[in-house]
């Protein structure tokens, strides 16, 4: 176990630690945290996305001592159900959802990319979401929920 | 705007924080509540309006089905319903929320039926402590077992009805001059003269039995019901507040890890304790019978544990070979044959027929594959046990539970707890099963989630199936006889009541899955049943002296031979009525083409069912269906060709109906398919919620396309080798998602029927059938693969 310095969404955390867990396990066992959540533990689903320096990394295959003292932003970190940020007011909005589990990793995939690629065309935004799954197979309302944030964040 | 699905506070308590604060306003807790113990209790007078009532059901299962018997009974107002002193509504259902509108649309049923604000409604949901046993939610029953007159439905009329003869008895004015708005009985003439719930009832019992001629609230005046409101717990999901089962967590909780044999059919040799011993954080080593498990303080460590541990299984027999295992099905024994039409006629007509047409369709198991791996939390101390699953049967759970941990039913305490999406059986029961094994072990409250690969290898899979469909046409080209024959492996189940062995934990832990009974032949049919549409739709369904089918043919046999399956199965969306769907739909293409006519006429000319005959109708107007027979083989570049297909289904015979023109692009160089367009159209009977009923024809369509186009459980010699998502093909976000348009049939007097499975239950026919129509090569056998498409060109 190690003494290691998170900071996420804003916040300096102090964790005791085995520094070869996953991230994923820190932020929702040690920080507590609802946003980021197992899918697959393989890096193939994109349900524990966390943003680090603005990228989307799979939180399940990064271990923690590789993100000592570096911003992570989860999705509780973007915005509240009150004041969401604009991605995720574009997913309230189309109610672009069902069970729910796989928002987190749509979400800040879908922001990672539209920050990086403010004017993709549909089909790059497509592309970019290529290797996220929704198993209730919410697409249509997704990529509409992100063509929406897309016109709202560029304003 | 106050939402009744916000996330508990950090700590779960064991009774929803929400619908305590609701009893204690009253007084009361909810057990009390039910029993009558300790609560006031109002006396209505109805005024001779109510007839002693002998409830249809006295127990809390809809549709007669068993319920345990402490649940709180369907047929008293109180199980369903507490109205606060302040005026708040509080209502209890056992239909969950799973991810398809649940939740919102019955907020939605309470505040019409009782005339409240949505936002004053506080729905509980699934808790053995406080909701009827409505048994599991699945299967499509949701809509019709609490949207129609009795059950939830049935309560809120019941007390609307109550409340109107209360409030005229304290205003003094006939109830037929009142009016129940926003919460209060009014005068319809004088808007001053009224008088709250909250001061009607002040938080006291109705003891009142449902009564299922109450006076439903006619569609024509919905204000909320047949809206499209939005989920009230979008914004916590897109947030990241909201609470999983996989976010539970509860003081002193420990992780936990199991260990699944090492192949299908494998026993448990030895395990060896000192492979994990002084591994950091170890709490316990859990091995019983075939079960094994490890507890540590983390969940690093426990997964680190149970890689470690040193476990020995005995060598399984083999598994039959995947290439020949739809072939294998027919030659299995024992059956257990179920011949659910048979006119006795069908080789008459047959040999009698201008042309007769055969063909055998091949469905592989597939599975449910949640984005999330199954979790649950249990706390097991002593002879108590709390567990928070994702399971879609509290009741059911708490039985089966009580079974495994040696424990009172009574002392098992199961508190739903949204998961990943289920889509059915999938690892939900048996994770609660390991999480209270291994919390019983250490007597300290343990969580678990399953890896990738125990959910995918273990889980109860959707129906293997082969079928084989002959039928013959007159000179006219009319259908006058129809054979159905299917093969389909079974093995465990949902757990129910009684077994728990139906899953992979039980068996394990020493319980046998259901028995299987064999039965050959199949006796006679002496009443009807759709049997997941193992009828075709275009039969008559003549059994009994009456026609139950939706068809015109009077030749009819269908005939079921189940076998014992070499991996779980169980309920998976649609079960069974897909795949036999599949089947029928593309014959009937392939007849239509035989026929020389098209595909919407042809299926026109053989329905009877006046629902099928408008969805069908519906879907065709929608899409712009150019009339014609197929195969079009409409090119558009050097080797694409064009086509479309529909598909339609009565859904268990009535409970649903869908309509699917699908429009697709087949390269026939690669075998690749490109679809363009999906257009259903979908009839529920009344439409309690447009957007959500949108959205899960839109989610069924689109998962529909996946399962026919890439999703197969695959095996070699000994285990299932599909266990991850490279080896198991769910089509991502990123994939050329087709255009969906969605047409809905509103039919606001008939009763509420399915409403979740209807549409995936017809893409793999529409697929299929348009798949035809563009290139003339007929694909019998789901997944749709690029080598299958080239396979079937080649002829």
């Amino acid at each position: 176990m190690s003494v290691l310095s998170l900071k996420v969404n804003g916040k300096t955390h102090s964790v005791d630690v085995d520094p070869t867990t996953p991230l994923l396990y820190v932020l929702s066992d040690d920080l507590g945290l609802r946003g980021p959540k197992f899918g697959c533990g393989l890096g193939q689903c994109g349900s524990c996305t966390v943003l680090v320096k603005g990228q989307a990394v799979r939180s399940c295959i990064t271990a923690v001592e590789s993100v000592v003292g570096i911003e992570i932003i989860t999705l509780e970190g973007l915005g509240t159900p009150d004041k969401p940020h604009a991605i995720q007011k574009a997913f309230i909005e189309e109610q672009a959802a069902q069970c729910g589990y796989c928002l987190n990793g749509v979400i800040l995939t879908a922001k990672a990319f539209l920050d990086k690629n403010p004017k993709a065309t549909e089909a790059e935004i497509q592309q970019g979401m290529s290797r996220v799954l929704c198993r209730c197979f919410t697409h249509s309302r997704m990529l509409r929920a992100i063509g929406r944030a897309q016109k709202e964040m560029a304003r | 705007m106050k939402n009744p699905s916000l996330p508990l506070p950090e700590i779960t308590q064991t009774m929803a924080q929400n619908a305590a604060d609701a009893l204690s306003r009253a007084g009361f807790s909810r057990r009390d509540f039910i029993k009558g113990t300790g609560a006031l209790i109002v006396s209505f007078s109805m005024g001779g309006a109510l007839a002693p009532l002998e409830a249809q059901q006295t127990r809390a299962g809809a549709f007669g089905e068993p319920a345990a018997p402490d649940s709180p009974p369907a047929n008293e107002v109180d199980s369903w319903l507490a109205i606060g002193a302040d005026g708040s509504v509080t209502a209890y259902t056992g239909k969950e929320e799973l991810g398809q509108g649940m939740s919102t649309v019955q907020t939605q049923l309470v505040a019409e039926e009782l005339c409240v604000p949505f936002q004053s409604v506080n729905l509980i949901v699934a808790d053995t402590s406080m909701t009827p046993d409505q048994g599991v939610t699945s299967g499509s029953q949701s809509h019709p077992a609490n949207f129609n007159h009795s059950n939830l439905a049935g309560a809120c009329a019941t007390a609307r009805e109550a409340l109107l003869q209360l409030g005229s008895k304290r205003l003094g004015v006939p109830a037929d001059e009142l009016v129940a708005v926003d919460g209060a009985i009014r005068s319809k003439s004088d808007a001053s003269k009224k008088v709250a719930y909250g001061e009607l009832v002040a938080g006291k019992k109705f003891d009142l039995k449902v009564d299922p001629a109450a006076k439903r609230k006619p569609a024509s005046e919905w204000t909320v019901l047949g809206k499209p409101i939005g989920r009230p717990d979008m914004a916590a999901m897109a947030t990241g507040t909201f609470e999983y089962a996989h976010n539970v967590r509860v003081p002193g909780m420990l992780h936990g890890m199991v260990i699944r044999p090492s192949a299908v059919g494998a026993n448990l040799m030895s395990v060896d304790e000192s492979s994990v011993a002084g591994m950091p954080g170890l709490m316990k080593v859990v091995v019983k019978k075939n079960f094994v498990g490890v507890v540590a303080e983390k969940k690093w460590q426990a997964i680190q544990i149970a890689n470690k541990l040193d476990v020995k299984w005995s060598t399984p027999p083999e598994l039959p070979k995947q290439e020949t295992f739809y072939d294998h099905l027919r030659t299995q024994k024992p059956t257990r044959d179920t011949l659910l039409v048979n006119s006795k006629d069908v080789e008459q007509k047959l040999a009698e027929a201008a042309t007769v047409v055969k063909a055998t369709y091949y469905h592989p198991y597939q599975m449910h594959g949640s984005v999330g791996s199954s979790c649950a939390v249990a706390d097991v101390q002593g002879d108590k046990a709390t567990v928070w699953s994702p399971t879609q049967g509290v009741w059911h759970q708490r039985s089966t539970l009580a079974m495994l941990l040696g424990l009172k039913p009574e002392n098992v305490h199961v508190i739903f707890k949204r998961g990943s999406g289920c889509y059915g059986i999938n690892g939900a029961d048996t994770v609660t099963f390991d999480a209270a094994l291994l919390s019983q072990a250490v007597g300290k409250p343990v969580r678990i989630q399953l890896t990738r690969r125990e959910e995918m290898a273990w889980e109860n899979y959707g129906f293997a199936f082969t079928i084989d469909e002959r039928a013959g046409l007159d000179a006219q080209g009319n259908i006058i006889a129809w054979d159905h024959e299917a093969w389909s492996p079974v093995l465990g189940n949902r757990p129910v009541y009684s077994y728990p062995g139906n899953v992979i934990t039980g068996f394990l832990a020493g319980f046998q899955p259901e028995e299987f009974r064999p039965r050959s032949p199949a006796p006679e049919p002496a009443n009807f049943s759709n049997n997941s549409n193992a009828i075709p739709s275009y039969v008559v369904g003549h059994v009994g002296g009456a026609d139950h089918g939706a068809g015109t043919v009077k030749s009819e046999r269908a005939l079921l031979h189940n076998v014992v399956s070499p991996f779980w199965t169980g309920p998976l969306r649609s079960p069974q009525r897909l795949q036999n769907t599949f089947a029928h739909e593309s014959f009937m293409d392939e007849l239509a083409a035989r026929a020389q006519v098209d595909p919407v006429e042809f299926r026109l000319r053989h329905l009877s069912e006046p629902r099928m005959i408008d969805v069908v109708k519906a879907a065709a107007k929608a899409a712009n269906w150019v009339t014609g027979p197929s195969p079009f083989r409409r090119k558009t570049l050097a080797r694409t060709y064009f086509g479309r297909g529909i598909a339609c289904v009565a859904y268990e015979g009535d409970n649903g109906f869908a309509a699917m023109v699908a429009e697709v692009e087949v390269d026939t160089a690669t075998g690749k398919i490109g679809v363009k367009r999906l257009v259903v159209a979908n009839d529920a009977g009344p439409v309690s919620n447009p957007d959500g009923l949108r959205n899960q024809c839109e989610g069924g369509a689109l998962q529909g396309l996946s399962r026919c186009l890439g999703e197969e459980v695959t095996w070699d010699d000994h285990n299932v080798t599909s266990v991850d998502w490279n080896s198991y093909h769910s089509l991502p976000l990123g994939f050329a998602v087709p255009k969906i348009e969605v047409v809905l049939l509103n039919r606001p007097d008939d009763p509420a029927t399915g409403a979740g499975e209807t549409a995936i239950t017809v893409v793999a026919g529409a697929i299929g059938n348009a798949i035809f129509d563009a290139t003339g090569a007929r694909i019998r056998q789901v997944p749709f693969t690029p080598e299958r498409i080239k396979s079937a060109l080649a002829g």
